[in-house]
């Protein structure tokens, strides 16, 4: 008797050291063990699978072509502008006068007077009808500011409050917001942007459930395995670990299902998207998934296995006697 | 060791399975619980392990009050003992070593260590060389002898079995029963539960005898130990 305790104490004395290897060694051991589960069961692993990575596909699709469409739109932020049209009897002089004065205003950037005669120029040569103006004695033109507004896209109120103030002002005849269809187009994109941020969130809880179900299956299989484990003295973390990474690999590889998916998706809609762009004479072309895109979904996968499986066995394995 | 105190238990509203139980099992004793099937042998050896507590009296197990206990340490209190189950409860999607070895990885011991003292419980019980073959392959007495091993293998100050040759031809029983007496002669206390008189009886250990819930014999005693 006194031999074996000290052999015990010898043997928790050389403990504490090997402690944290001993836990990490395990980890690995159950996040195996946990993989092999999946694999035996390969049929049923891959329904899960193929769930989880259809309902990631699609937000990430749509999140995918999103952030394209903004990084084509990107390129005219900068082009938001306001054409000041000015009255026919204003001489140069004046018209620089006003352009001047109106650069100084807190909401003007920058502005640019183009004058009667430079504006015939211009038209002459974008128009293609300068054989038609020659034939008129006077020009026609009036002398345009072009102003830059200090707003972004997002403030359209302020811009079109700013566009009414200029066309109520003396000598100017016309205010046109000339990119007011930019700002739809972004209004428009906000708006399915929003759209897919809530399909997102109702297919991220079906991956919760379907990883939930899956593994609630899974641990009433497994019930007498779990009584027989808490018999020999298994804490509940003990007994909770090989399902969390089943939720996890269950995640991770539904992740990639969903990049599968993705670029499958990609590689077919290229040749379509490519005869649309040379159709507008566009260089436009789908970006495959970025490497911060790709890890995002797969992060965000596993976190998604992991919290299902943590709301099954939360659930399910407190309901296990013995407790 | 294991100490009853006017221990009744009783589930929901039906009659009491065990009354006024009183007996102490000391530290290194061996003894056997016997009666009928039903006369609350298992309910006693539940109480044991923490998976019932009493509705009444006090059970003490190597120091600590287990109506006391919080549920977050009931694990740490079977880590102490061992436990042989009637039908093995050996896991079969698992090797023999991985089995034995189970008590050791939830007690978080170093791969190395596992695997000196797993291979020392089965060479003990006689099955070493059959570490790597999943035990649904084994006959029933061996299934027996791996679950005898996962019960030594952490060194247990305790070691409970219920009816652990129930279903073994004499041979196979005496045996086992060979085996438990070997681990009590180097200080293991052990409480083994059996309706098999005629394997016990010519082993001269002390009896406990359970009829309808009451003990009607008692060769322990039941003064409180110190």
């Amino acid at each position: 008797m006194r031999q074996q305790r000290q052999n015990r104490r010898k043997s928790r004395a050389q403990q504490p050291s090997n402690r944290l290897h001993a836990y990490l060694s395990h980890h690995r051991e159950v996040a195996t063990f946990s993989l092999g589960k999946l694999l035996q069961a390969p049929v049923a692993s891959f329904m899960t699978i193929a769930v989880i990575g259809i309902a990631l596909a699609l937000p990430g699709a749509f999140y995918h072509f999103l952030k394209n469409a903004q990084a084509v739109s990107q390129s005219w932020d900068d082009s938001a502008q306001i054409s000041l049209y000015l009255s026919q009897d204003i001489s140069d002089e004046q018209g620089q006068a006003i352009a001047s004065a109106l650069a100084d205003r807190a909401e003007i950037i920058s502005t640019r007077y183009i004058s009667q005669s430079e504006a015939l120029t211009e038209f002459k040569q974008h128009s293609g009808f300068g054989g038609v103006l020659d034939a008129l004695s006077t020009n026609p033109l009036p002398g345009v500011i072009i102003a830059k507004p200090n707003l972004s896209r997002h403030q359209s109120t302020q811009l079109i409050n700013l566009v009414n103030e200029f066309e109520h002002m003396p000598n100017i005849e016309l205010a046109v917001f000339d990119t007011q269809w930019v700002a739809r187009m972004y209004a428009i994109l906000d708006v399915i942007q929003f759209a897919v941020m809530i399909v997102a969130s109702l297919l991220c809880l079906a991956v919760l459930l379907a990883v939930g179900n899956t593994i609630r299956l899974d641990i009433l299989a497994r019930k007498e395995e779990i009584i027989v484990i808490k018999l020999i003295g298994a804490s509940d973390a003990f007994v909770r670990r090989p399902f969390l990474y089943g939720g996890l690999w269950y995640g991770l590889f539904g992740g990639f299902f969903a990049i599968l998916l993705i670029s499958l998706a990609l590689m077919l809609l290229e040749g379509p998207i490519e005869t649309l762009a040379t159709l507008y004479n566009s260089q436009f072309s789908l970006h495959t998934l970025s490497p911060s895109m790709l890890l995002v979904l797969l992060v965000s996968s596993s976190l998604l296995g992991l919290l299902g499986a943590w709301l099954a066995v939360s659930r399910h394995l407190a309901q296990i006697k013995p407790r | 060791m294991i100490y009853f105190e006017h221990v009744s238990k009783r589930y929901g509203q039906q009659k009491d399975t065990l009354t006024d139980v009183n007996f102490h099992l000391p530290m290194g004793e061996m003894a056997f619980l016997t009666g009928h099937s039903g006369a609350g042998k298992s309910t006693l050896l539940k109480l044991i392990t923490g998976i019932e507590f009493t509705s009444r009296g006090q059970v003490t197990v190597n120091g600590a009050n287990l109506s006391r206990i919080k549920t977050s340490q009931v694990p740490a209190l079977r880590r102490q003992m061992g436990i042989v189950f009637q039908n093995h409860q050996l896991l079969y999607d698992r090797s023999v070593f991985d089995n034995v070895a189970l008590p050791l990885k939830i007690a978080g011991y170093h791969f190395s260590e596992i695997e000196r003292r797993t291979r020392a419980a089965l060479d003990k019980v006689g099955l070493l060389r059959k570490e790597k073959v999943n035990p649904v392959t084994l006959s029933g007495g061996e299934q027996q002898r791996v679950g005898i091993a996962r019960a030594v293998v952490n060194r247990p100050l305790l070691l409970l079995a219920d009816e652990p040759t129930g279903n073994l031809d004499p041979e196979l029983s005496n045996e086992i029963m060979t085996l438990f007496r070997q681990f009590n002669a180097v200080g293991v206390t052990v409480l083994i539960a059996t309706h098999d008189l005629s394997l016990i009886e010519p082993l001269n250990y002390p009896q406990l005898t359970l009829e309808q819930g009451r003990l009607i014999r008692n060769e322990l005693g039941s003064e409180r130990p110190q």
